[in-house]
């Protein structure tokens, strides 16, 4: 754990005890069980708003508090714990990222405030395929009717189903695979022609493939410059990945408690089966990874805070470390659980299930892997 | 906080800069420190006059307290020490498992008249000491140990045999377990110190798969350890072991075992001998990933370091990444010394002769050598043992408590 200053200890606090209480795996299970097609439960959203978690990063202009990403990573460590569906990593951290980074004056007084409050839900539409590849953008924009005319589709959009507004990384010049020409627009899920087909995964979250067709959009719509949105994009996507990190930290760390108890209390063999050291050791490995999968997360939200020019890197090394371990802990949790691991009435399946779905977001281990090692030049 | 700079460290930095200067030997410059290499039994005159140097300031210990020689001064003192050391292409002189392990504990445990006598020489460098704590039939479970050590009024006599006894062949004194109660297991060990310098003790070095002979056999036939040279009670040696082992684990993760790239990452020995595709990537994409793999694996291990670091300082109490570092640090390095050898392939292999570079004879050693760190000092096994028991509260069925 970081060394905290006083008031992300208390946000730390105040996030995990409302967690606890309120938003219990059980909770989860009940969102589940109830087919709700926003894949969160709106009050529980509600409340997370009404405590300022929506505005952590954001600015006290705009609504927020301004506390910063290790804070915001605190609060989705902790509901992370408990598989808590919301969308806050989507919409109070990457959307809100993309209006820090890139959005202009009118921009950010539009929709931070609307964020921050929780009454919008905004998020990123960026992928456009089965992989996450942000410079394979093929969605075009062309110049036309008040501004621009938008044409193509979007993948796996994180919480599409509840999402008022998209951030699209849309192409202006040049090919999918190219980092210039790609702009960045601010498009209503209200805008004419803008469909969503919501999907059912596996991990029971809110996720759409989003099709665009015609869509025009003002002038004033596009955040940045034309064809210049790269590195906005890249900054705000090192900013999801390092959030969607601590998420995949408390959900491991709670995995792998769980199995630990699990492991106290089981007895064959006239045993409890945490006695074996086969299971030990296999414990005491994985509490390891933790250990080292949380210096990571930390260091690169520390890093986020500060300002630092390692971000990419350090995100790209915490998201591949973070991968493997929940990878690691979230298989060994149904393994070690045996047959009741199996069952749908237990939680194992929901960590693992929430394991692979966080893998995949915003690039997997491969994916950071090899950006790691471009980023250090080999 | 003085330990985050100022006034005074500025001062004090000055302070060394200059000393620095008035007295590292030119000719020493950037060479390596003769404490890990086998000629320290054989010291040039330049090597002898600055460990002498150093060794009265007490600059090679800095935060151990004066009076038994140490320099005195705030952890924060000693960093600059370390720092303008560095600057300057000086190595420290004062070392061993005496620096390392031993001086530690006998601060924390030993009386007035132990430290007063056994410290100061340890400061000087003037004498090295040397670990008996391995035997035959006692490793991992080091409880089990059977050297015997017998009442004899104003001393006690000492027989039987130990092993893995790191640099006996170059020490001065051994600090040594033995048994003095064969009833009890763990409460039956006391903690005893001898000189090596006498008939009852002989060395025998042990060839190991690297080539080299850092450890040896040591046989004890009536040795003689004087009755004040028993640190802590009598039977009360196994605590005393148990805080060693701590110092020891935490000077030894990371440690050793690296391969041996003269200073090159493996990233750029991979270039250099595999080669890279037209996008500047290496070529071999296998090999790649697992490169790729150790390097977040090291850098995950440094950003631990930091953290139970400033945990450890900061407001979160003990840190308990404390206990992964050794298996977390070795298991790295020791994955990295396996990526040096596969980078370099045959060229890797090479045992001795022209057709091999220093640096390639040297990464085959380092691999072989580098197989010890997870067996000693609390083997792998016997680091996820404790980590099962002490951290995760899985219960333990062997007989070690």
């Amino acid at each position: 754990m970081a060394v905290l200053n006083e008031e992300q200890s208390m946000l730390r606090d105040a996030a995990k005890s409302w967690v606890q209480e309120k938003s219990p795996v059980t909770a989860f299970r009940k969102m589940r069980d109830s087919g709700v097609e926003l894949g969160y439960d709106a009050a529980a959203w509600n409340e997370q708003a009404e405590m300022g978690w929506a505005g952590v990063i954001i600015p006290e202009d705009f609504g927020g508090s301004n506390f910063g990403y290790l804070s915001m990573g605190l609060i989705l460590e902790e509901m992370g714990r408990t598989l808590t569906a919301s969308p806050l990593l989507a919409s109070g951290l990457a959307a809100a990222s993309a209006l820090i980074l890139g959005g202009n004056d009118a921009q950010k007084g539009e929709y931070l405030p609307k964020i921050a409050d929780g009454s919008l839900v905004a998020t990123l539409a960026v992928d456009e395929g089965a992989h996450h590849a942000p410079e394979k953008v093929a969605l075009e924009a062309k110049k036309g009717g008040a501004g621009y005319v938008l044409n193509g589709k979007k993948t796996f959009v994180l919480e599409g189903p509840a999402a008022g507004l998209f951030v699209v990384s849309a192409r202006t010049s040049g090919k999918p695979g190219d980092k210039d020409g790609i702009s960045l627009f601010l498009v209503p899920a209200d805008a004419k022609g803008v469909t969503k087909q919501n999907l059912k995964l596996a991990d029971s979250r809110g996720a759409s493939n989003v099709s665009f067709d015609n869509v025009e959009v003002s002038a004033d719509a596009l955040l940045g410059a034309e064809g210049k949105g790269w590195d906005v994009l890249e900054a705000t996507l090192d900013r999801a990945r390092a959030g969607v990190s601590a998420e995949m930290l408390g959900a491991a760390v709670q995995a792998f408690e769980t199995t630990l108890d699990y492991l106290k209390v089981r007895v064959q063999f006239g045993q409890v089966i945490g006695s074996f050291q086969a299971l030990q050791h296999r414990a005491a490995k994985m509490f390891t990874d933790l250990e080292l999968a949380r210096s990571a997360v930390e260091a690169a939200l520390a890093a986020i805070d500060a300002g630092s020019p390692d971000v990419p890197e350090l995100v790209s090394l915490a998201k591949a470390k973070m991968g493997d371990v929940f990878h690691l802990v979230s298989n060994e949790m149904v393994q070690m659980h045996g047959g009741i691991g199996m069952t749908d009435a237990h939680d194992a399946g929901f960590y693992m299930k929430r394991a692979r779905a966080a893998e995949a977001a915003y690039g997997s281990q491969s994916y950071h892997r090899d950006r790691y090692a471009k980023i250090q030049g080999y | 906080m003085a330990d985050f700079g100022g006034g005074d460290l500025d001062a004090f930095r000055t302070e060394v800069r200059g000393w620095v200067e008035a007295n590292f030997p030119a000719g020493l410059k950037g060479k390596p420190n003769p404490m890990m290499r086998e000629e320290r039994s054989n010291p040039s005159p330049d090597q002898e006059a600055w460990r002498k140097a150093v060794g009265e300031k007490g600059w090679g210990t800095p935060t151990w307290p004066a009076e038994y020689g140490g320099g005195g001064l705030s952890s924060a003192e000693g960093r600059v020490i370390q720092q303008e050391f560095q600057r300057a292409g000086a190595y420290n002189p004062i070392g061993g498992m005496g620096v390392m392990m031993f001086g530690p504990t006998l601060l924390e445990y030993g009386t007035d008249a132990q430290k007063k006598e056994h410290i100061p020489p340890i400061c000087r460098g003037d004498l090295q000491w040397c670990q008996g704590f391995s035997e035959p039939g006692a490793g991992s479970d080091l409880a089990s140990l059977q050297c015997k050590a017998e009442d004899k009024g104003d001393h006690y006599l000492v027989n039987g045999q130990k092993i893995w006894t790191s640099g006996a062949q170059y020490a001065d004194w051994c600090f040594c377990l033995v048994r003095t109660d064969t009833s009890k297991k763990h409460e039956g060990i006391s903690f005893v110190l001898f000189t090596m310098h006498q008939p009852g003790v002989e060395v025998r070095p042990i060839p190991l798969i690297a080539g080299n002979s850092p450890f040896c056999e040591t046989f004890l036939t009536d040795a003689r350890a004087e009755k004040k040279d028993l640190v802590g009670p009598l039977n009360g040696g196994w605590t005393i072991a148990k805080r060693l082992l701590q110092h020891e684990r935490s000077g030894l993760s990371g440690a050793g075992g690296g391969g041996y790239a003269g200073g090159r990452t493996l990233p750029k020995l991979a270039k250099d001998y595999v080669g890279v595709d037209e996008q500047g990537r290496l070529a071999d994409t296998d090999l790649r990933t697992r490169i790729i793999l150790n390097e977040i694996d090291g850098r995950a291990f440094q950003q631990t370091a930091i953290r139970a670091m400033m945990e450890a300082k900061g407001n979160s109490g003990p840190s308990a990444a404390t206990s992964i570092m050794k298996n977390a640090g070795t298991r790295w390095m020791q994955d990295k010394a396996e990526l040096t050898l596969e980078i370099m392939g045959h060229q890797g292999l090479g045992w001795e002769g022209d057709t091999f570079t220093g640096e390639e004879l040297g990464a085959v050693r380092s691999w072989l050598g580098g197989k010890a760190t997870t067996i000693y000092g609390g083997s792998q096994e016997v680091q996820n043992n404790i980590i099962s028991k002490r951290i995760l509260g899985l219960p333990d069925l062997t007989q070690n408590n």
